[in-house]
């Protein structure tokens, strides 16, 4: 018989309680300072005044400098997502799927990047692309050139020290919901005539995307908010809405503007996360860790 | 204990293989061994060291890395802390805009005390946001060698005391390669040498600080720095710099690494890191421009830092050996007096070294006229740098 009781079940709310206790303490109420701090305004460097005015957002709404930044960014994302989505299949595939009995080594060399500092990271490309790096001194050993090649210092080496930090992230996530797929569901679709392809394209792939997704939000969303690896490997064009942020707080100490491009980026990259979850629906994300 | 962080433990790897003591292999290796530590021993190892540290003062002094810093801490700090006991942590920083955010985050000096501290514009700053100290020169007496010329300035914004002490100074000129670009061809050209079309690509510039491009700007518009009244033609002359423009710099390392490497031929560059870089070998010529901009450093002492062992620790520095030691490692000249201190060889032959020890031939920036401008300037180079 069913019950009849229709009280609310708080014992969720409980055991999420510590969580959402964290949350506002370290998320909200920050974002809540900024949010005030955005009304304020600038006098001089690093001298501000109490003031509820929109000065700054209607700068921002209003001035050009602002949205190509955005549009920058938004754009670089994208084509960081999208490659390393493509390139971050393939070993997530692999690992998944091998035989290799010490299958946690392979997770083990994926994560091993993570103990080296993401700055000297970034740096070693200099090292690599750089005039006098690997890649210049074999084109010039294989003869290939007579001179070293300009390959430094423009969006192509940005695109790869994006890819180079956040790959681990896009397999991992991938991978976790590779490895959640039934091992038996591909061998059943090639008893049913499928070939490997198409066993893969129907059976493997639709049950990955989850993790895929997962993995491309959060990829998209770490390159939104990031602004060394320009700063380190771009050149004067190669700059996201992040550089901006730096910018008013450090270098023009104009605090009040720097909330404001704060909270800009994280409305923006909010709103990705909404038009995902429409898209999408946020439940897909769980199915990865399933 | 020495901290080193991992942006200096790379600077010091990367100087090294610079210098030919190692090869590419090892470098790389080291480089991986100092990254896996740098991970690896964050938290720990900061605490236990911390733990380590408390027995003496400690004073934080922040600087601008690689040569500079390593000079000073061998001919300064390092003697320093075994005559007295206490400790000096250093480290580097960005910029001093940077070093004041930080304390207004904060809202504490704690963890700063003394700052390498780059012109008078920034000593201006510090003390109108109330972060100056006073120091008792009685405490310092090897202050009496320095030069009057490189104190006054400072005493001019605060007649009554001081809260820094002039250290060192130098020029902000043009470096070049001489392999790709001639002296006669640079001299010919000056300032102008930074917008030659013909070296789009090995152009380089210092993007930390607008003053500077701004300073470049005036004199490629033919302005006078100190008195610039048309702002416009000085973004011009800074974007068709920018559009011929490979890197912008921002610090003196990354400006050494991109010479040596001959990622760029010709930049704006500082005198000691172009000592520094003929030092090692490498094929580089500077050049002051007329009218080219100079600067001078000091140790500035932030207020609520503990006065007698800062004192103690500037007196040290003061010292005529110890100074012409880190002046020579640093490869700037030293705020002494050379009509009081008897300089080496190696310090009369440092760019923008002056004899008379009057500083009349060099240029600096006028603080009150570059402050008041500052908030809008900045503002308009930050745009312009990256392609407004």
């Amino acid at each position: 018989m069913p019950s009849n009781d229709q009280s609310i079940d708080k014992r969720p709310w409980l055991l999420l309680s510590p969580s959402l206790v964290a949350i506002t303490l370290l998320v909200v109420i920050p974002m809540a300072f900024i949010l005030v701090y955005s009304f304020y305004e600038n006098l001089d460097l690093a001298v501000d005044k109490v003031a509820f005015q929109f000065g700054n957002w209607s700068e921002v709404a209003t001035d050009g400098y602002y949205h190509t930044a955005i549009w920058k960014t938004l754009r670089l994302s994208v084509i960081v997502t999208v490659l390393a989505a493509v390139l971050g299949y393939i070993p997530a595939y692999f690992i998944a799927m091998t035989k290799f009995r010490d299958k946690w080594l392979l997770l083990l060399l994926l994560i091993l990047p993570f103990w080296i500092s993401f700055i000297i990271r970034t740096l070693s490309w200099i090292h690599i692309f750089g005039n006098q790096g690997a890649l210049n001194g074999l084109f010039q050993m294989l003869g290939l050139t007579d001179a070293p090649l300009s390959l430094m210092y423009n969006e192509f080496t940005v695109i790869v020290g994006f890819i180079h930090v956040f790959l681990p992230y896009m397999i991992l996530n991938i991978y976790v919901s590779l490895e959640g797929i039934d091992g038996n569901l591909e061998p059943a679709a090639r008893t049913l005539g499928a070939t490997p392809w198409q066993a893969f394209r129907e059976v493997t792939l639709p049950l990955s995307l989850p993790g895929l997704a997962a993995g491309c939000l959060l990829v998209f969303v770490l390159t939104g908010g990031s602004y060394v690896t320009p700063l380190i490997l771009g050149g004067p064009s190669d700059f996201l809405f992040g550089n901006l942020i730096y910018d008013a707080i450090v270098t023009e100490l104009n605090w009040p503007m720097g909330a404001t491009l704060s909270f800009t980026l994280l409305l923006l990259l909010g709103l990705v996360v909404v038009v995902y979850s429409r898209l999408m629906g946020l439940n897909q994300l769980s199915k990865a860790f399933k | 204990m020495k901290k080193i962080d991992s942006t200096k433990r790379y600077e010091m790897l990367k100087e090294r293989m610079g210098n030919g003591d190692m090869d590419r292999r090892s470098f790389f290796g080291l480089l991986g061994a100092a990254g896996m530590y740098a991970g690896v021993s964050g938290g720990i190892m900061t605490a236990m060291a911390q733990q380590a540290r408390a027995a003496g003062t400690e004073l934080y002094f922040e600087g601008w890395g690689g040569v500079v810093s390593e000079a000073l801490r061998k001919h300064a700090f390092n003697p320093y802390q075994e005559a007295t006991g206490n400790k000096v942590v250093d480290s580097t920083f960005g910029g001093e805009a940077e070093v004041l955010t930080k304390i207004k985050a904060a809202g504490n000096t704690d963890g700063h005390n003394i700052l390498h501290s780059s012109g008078v514009s920034w000593y201006k700053r510090w003390v109108d946001a109330g972060y100056g100290s006073e120091l008792n020169l009685a405490n310092i007496p090897n202050v009496e060698n320095v030069m009057d010329a490189i104190i006054a300035p400072f005493k001019a914004i605060t007649p009554n005391s001081l809260s820094a002490i002039p250290y060192d100074y130098g020029t902000t000129g043009i470096a070049y390669n001489t392999k790709h670009v001639s002296a006669e061809k640079a001299k010919e050209l000056g300032a102008n040498l930074l917008l030659d079309k013909e070296l789009k690509g090995k152009i380089g510039a210092w993007g930390g600080d607008w003053a500077n491009r701004a300073w470049y700007g005036a004199l490629q518009s033919n302005q006078d720095p100190n008195n610039i009244e048309d702002w416009d033609a000085v973004w011009d002359k800074a974007r068709e710099n920018r559009d011929l423009v490979l890197k912008y710099w921002s610090s003196g390392a990354e400006l050494m690494d991109l010479l040596a490497k001959e990622e760029i031929y010709v930049t704006e560059a500082w005198s000691g890191r172009v000592a520094a870089l003929q030092a090692q070998g490498h094929p580089i010529a500077y050049m002051d421009p007329p009218n080219g901009l100079a600067w001078m450093e000091s140790m500035f002492v932030l207020k609520g830092s503990p006065m007698a062992e800062a004192e103690e620790l500037l007196n040290f520095m003061l010292d005529p050996a110890t100074a012409i030691a880190v002046a020579e490692g640093q490869k700037y000249p030293t705020s002494l007096d050379p009509n009081k201190v008897e300089m080496t060889d190696t310090i009369k032959a440092l760019p923008a070294y002056d004899p008379t020890g009057k500083l009349d031939k060099l240029v600096f920036r006028d603080p009150v006229v570059w402050n008041e401008v500052e908030k809008a300037q900045s503002k308009q180079w930050n745009r312009v740098s990256k392609g407004g």
